[in-house]
């Protein structure tokens, strides 16, 4: 289907799920809110959100940014992978997680930045363009490799930021076996590993370029809403 | 017009209601709805759901009045049709059902003002929301181990056209436990009324025909248990059954303790 962007629409054929708070030194970091309100605990169950089709945009593409985060708060940007899964996950163990999965695509998750993960960030994260998605890349086995890979963001050509998936509190196996425990992830259905906290910020002109794992590239140009410029 | 989707027979049916107990497939064959598998009656894009979206359900919760909407996704598996079964984990302690107007979205919609939001809606259907409130977590609250289970999300049994249905916002609901009403609201009660929340989404997300909105449900939620069957029903719009099974009924061998 549509989108604001008919000629670079990303299609999925399933629903694209992203966890949060994946990062060892994410949880660091919150570690003095983690017991107070309104956490009250740490998070047991992985913490996820989804970007839903209004988001997914394709290599190339051009997002627009609100006003509001063109100066100088910007947009969170960050290279992932998403696992694709093949074969229905159910309640899957840790060692058979990734038998589940055919494909992985690199993604740029983009975010409106929030402090508070209290509530659902939809209106941060599930904004137009907001996920930009390459082409699903067919895996000859298990992905195994993923475990020790690095995913680099560059903004303009420098580089601004990478991290390695040795830093994930739960790697892709454990994420998806947790995962599948509470939900099926279907055919077609991503489910994307994550992306820090202190992903860098990018704004208005700028062009954002995520590489995933030595897979492939998805360079996009960030514009501001015409409307919020008239 | 009422429409449905069933599976019957092997293939996959549109379907219109046929007097109380029947219902005519697109090719005209006619049969009985118990003996159809319901489908949700439309092809769900993005599912949006509103949650403590009427004061009373708020403050059964113990949460203060909303300044924003509070909005979450679920992903198409957690969507299932009139008459589904859905699983009590064996662990859980409060499992609950929550009945809300779901309204389909049927128009490319970006920035609506609230006296167009109408305008881009196909029709309503009934949505039964099952909440786990065991595995609630404070991080993305309502986070998808408590509100994304499978089969946990059941819309139908019929997509009911927006032309019949002139005002959203005047409708009764109710639901049944067993055939005894736990809970009743009315959508007149809504703390953001259906065209506000068009209006606030589309101001941030172009909306697209498929979509749909959950639209929160009123006070009235009760624990249900294995073997429970609950009945969501809006007038004029639809009654819509779930069942609830147990961990010995649903994994004859279970996986997991």
């Amino acid at each position: 289907m549509l989108s604001m962007y008919p000629d670079q629409y990303a299609p999925v054929p399933g629903t694209v799920y992203g966890a949060v708070l994946n990062f060892h030194a994410d949880l660091a970091g919150l570690a003095g809110q983690l017991h107070q309100p309104p956490y009250l605990a740490p998070p047991q169950a992985p913490v996820l959100y989804i970007k839903p089709a209004n988001t997914w945009i394709a290599d190339g593409g051009t997002i627009t940014i609100p006003a509001a985060a063109a100066g100088t708060a910007g947009v969170q940007v960050a290279a992932t992978i998403g696992l694709v899964i093949g074969t229905p996950a159910s309640r899957v163990t840790e060692e058979k997680a990734l038998e589940h999965v055919s494909a992985l695509r690199v993604v740029n998750d983009i975010t409106l930045p929030h402090e508070s993960v209290y509530r659902p960030a939809i209106r941060q994260r599930c904004r137009d363009g907001f996920c930009p998605i390459g082409p699903a890349i067919p895996l000859a086995g298990p992905a195994t490799f993923l475990a020790n890979c690095r995913m680099r963001t560059l903004i303009n050509g420098v580089l601004q930021h990478e991290w390695s998936t040795k830093e994930l509190v739960r790697g892709p196996g454990r994420l998806l076996a947790d995962v599948s425990e509470f939900m099926t992830l279907w055919p077609g259905d991503v489910l994307l590993l994550g992306t820090p906290r202190a992903a860098p910020l990018a704004r208005a002109g700028d062009r954002v370029r995520v590489e995933a794992a030595g897979l492939n590239a998805l360079e996009n140009e960030l514009v501001l809403c015409a409307k919020e410029v008239a | 017009m009422k429409r449905g989707r069933v599976a019957y027979s092997g293939g996959v049916h549109a379907c219109t209601p046929h007097g109380d107990v029947r219902i005519r497939l697109e090719d005209g064959r006619v049969v009985e709805e118990s003996a159809v598998v319901w489908l949700p009656p439309f092809e769900p894009r993005t599912v949006f759901a509103v949650g403590l979206n009427y004061a009373d359900h708020a403050s059964e919760l113990k949460f203060a009045r909303q300044k924003e909407p509070l909005i979450f996704l679920k992903g198409r598996g957690s969507l299932a049709g009139h008459r589904a079964q859905t699983r009590r984990p064996s662990d859980a302690t409060s499992m609950h059902y929550e009945c809300e107007l779901a309204v389909v979205i049927g128009a490319v919609a970006r920035s609506v003002p609230r006296n167009e939001a109408l305008k881009y809606v196909a029709g309503y259907t009934v949505a039964n929301d099952y909440a786990i409130r065991d595995y609630l977590e404070n991080y993305y609250r309502p986070n998808l181990r408590s509100k994304n289970r499978d089969a946990a999300t059941l819309l139908g049994p019929w997509l009911v056209d927006a032309a019949d249905v002139p005002d959203p916002g005047a409708l009764a609901l109710r639901t049944r436990v067993n055939g005894r009403i736990t809970q009743r609201g009315h959508t007149s009660d809504m703390i953001f009324s259906v065209p506000l929340l068009i209006e606030y989404l589309s101001e941030f997300m172009t909306l697209a025909p498929g979509d749909v909105i959950l639209t929160g449900t009123p006070a009235g939620v009760v624990n249900l248990n294995p073997g429970d069957v609950v009945i969501t029903e809006i007038d004029g719009i639809g009654s819509l059954v779930g069942y609830i099974a147990g961990d010995a009924k649903y994994h004859v061998v279970t996986g997991k303790a």
